[in-house]
């Protein structure tokens, strides 16, 4: 099927979606239960990648950089910010399109294949509606502050790489962090994670809710929903840049 | 009242139902037989609307639901109970949450009413004591009684039942039927079933519609299906051996 048919039908699914709920109470206590979902369960995976991307990152900038004429602060500096600019928010969310989006997607699709929406529709529900808008919203509340706790994390690798490995002090990286930070920066960085935490919501979504068959569709549903979570990521990440910066 | 007006449904170049109209009575279990494949599960879905016809009417009561938007059609929908195949129960909530949920939805019920009609509901499907269980930990015959009760749970006016019976022991099939028949007739609901199993239309059947290739074969009164001279009919009861 063509590329405007399922951008056609993704359109729908969200006019769909965005009705006003039969019920705002039960909405409400669905919100916060994807919120504990996706924001407690995928803690422990952003704090690995964020405090070893840090680490890494540290590492290699020393590598390249190895100058008399680069101060050691210079180092904190471009790890801080690619931090916030890209690493952060590209690669914690990339995996989150993993994490977060698979688990989305089968879960909607076993509900389609058992014929729960069915059910949600015959009972006079709005099924896109009740389905998808809470892990919506959760997923826009919760990835940032993901996002947030992934630049710090970071920076906390960095210090400690940097630290073990002689290469720079925690003043020096600090010094050289605080010297290059932009509030700006911070603000792209969020923008950046409201926009993909949009993306691996409503993608994962959808590809759940549109699932046919049986135990298969729903593994393809849940793969496919990755796999368009990461390119679409890729080429808004891509868009924002060369609008904002 | 539910009238079927000339419903055609086509997928690709598949036509599968081919001018079905069929009237289904308040207080009757009007059940729709056929062979596998017939068209019997594609009518049912025209006419819950989770698949529009490409042609013909489904009205309710004097309201055309196929002519309705999608938000007119939910408010007819809430006047609907359907009992899937596999019972359609949400995995994660208990048996309790599931036959509450239509009130916490659709009822300014307190918890304490909306408990009270919950163990009614589950009282009326002989089911007591199974409030805390998951789907996962009741069998096959308890998930279709749980499923009729979440059907009941709200005063619904129309029930669907998609082959109630499948991959049931004819025992608890025969406690599903009695089920069935007790709701339609204590609440004057009007009741349509799916189904193949002929003892389901022998001993509950009031109202009987044969679809064979997409075609209004047959429909008649139960007491008339022995009579009939219809050939794909006498060949259908007789295959299950209750000719």
């Amino acid at each position: 099927m063509s590329i405007f048919y399922h951008l056609g039908r993704y359109l729908l699914f969200l006019r769909q979606m965005f009705s006003r709920p039969e019920r705002f109470r039960v909405y409400w206590d669905r919100t916060i239960l994807e919120m504990k979902n996706i924001g407690i369960g995928s803690l422990p995976i952003v704090a690995i990648i964020a405090v070893f991307q840090g680490a890494v990152t540290t590492l290699q900038i020393a590598y390249q950089l190895i100058s008399p004429l680069v101060a050691n602060p210079v180092i904190g500096s471009i790890v801080s910010d690619s931090s916030m600019l890209e690493l952060a928010p590209t690669i914690t969310c990339l995996v989150l399109a993993g994490n977060v989006g698979s688990h989305i997607a089968s879960e909607i699709g076993t509900m389609r294949v058992y014929e729960q929406i069915d059910a949600l529709e015959i009972m006079g529900i709005n099924s896109a509606g009740f389905i998808a808008l809470p892990k919506i919203v959760a997923g826009i509340m919760v990835i940032p502050l993901l996002i947030v706790l992934s630049i710090f994390l970071s920076n906390v690798g960095g210090i400690v790489a940097g630290n073990a490995s002689g290469i720079l002090t925690p003043d020096e990286y600090i010094q050289g962090a605080r010297e290059s930070f932009l509030p700006f920066n911070l603000a792209f960085s969020l923008i950046k994670a409201f926009t993909y935490a949009f993306i691996i919501t409503s993608v994962s979504c959808y590809q759940g809710y549109y699932t046919h068959g049986g135990a298969l569709e729903v593994g393809s549903s849940s793969t496919k929903a990755v796999v368009a979570s990461a390119v679409i990521i890729l080429f808004s990440d891509y868009l924002l840049t060369q609008l904002l910066l | 009242m539910v009238e079927v007006n000339d419903v055609h449904k086509s997928f690709a170049d598949k036509h599968i139902l081919k001018g079905i109209t069929a009237t289904f009575q308040p207080g009757e279990i009007n059940l729709v037989i056929g062979a596998s494949g017939s068209g019997k599960s594609v009518l049912m879905k025209c006419m819950v609307g989770l698949i529009m016809p490409d042609e013909g009417h489904i009205v309710y009561d004097n309201r055309d639901f196929t002519s309705l938007d999608y938000k007119a059609m939910r408010e007819v929908r809430r006047e609907i109970g359907m009992l899937f195949q596999g019972g359609a129960l949400f995995d994660s909530s208990t048996v309790q949450e599931n036959v509450e949920f239509p009130l916490k939805m659709f009822t300014k019920m307190t918890p304490e009413e909306r408990m009270e009609r919950v163990n009614f509901c589950l009282k009326c499907v002989q089911l007591e004591g199974v409030n805390k269980k998951y789907p996962a930990e009741i069998s096959g015959g308890m998930k279709k009684r749980v499923g009729i009760a979440r059907a009941i749970a709200l005063d619904i006016k129309y029930l669907f039942c998609d082959e109630p019976n499948s991959g049931l022991d004819p025992v608890t099939s025969r406690v599903i039927d009695g089920l069935i028949r007790d709701i339609t007739k204590e609440f004057g609901i009007t009741t349509v079933i799916n189904t193949h199993d002929m003892k389901t239309v022998f001993d509950i059947g009031d109202s009987i519609l044969f679809i064979h290739n997409g075609h209004n074969w047959w429909n008649g009164k139960k007491e008339d299906v022995k009579r009939s001279e219809n050939a794909e009919l006498i060949e259908f009861i007789n295959a299950s051996h209750f000719g």
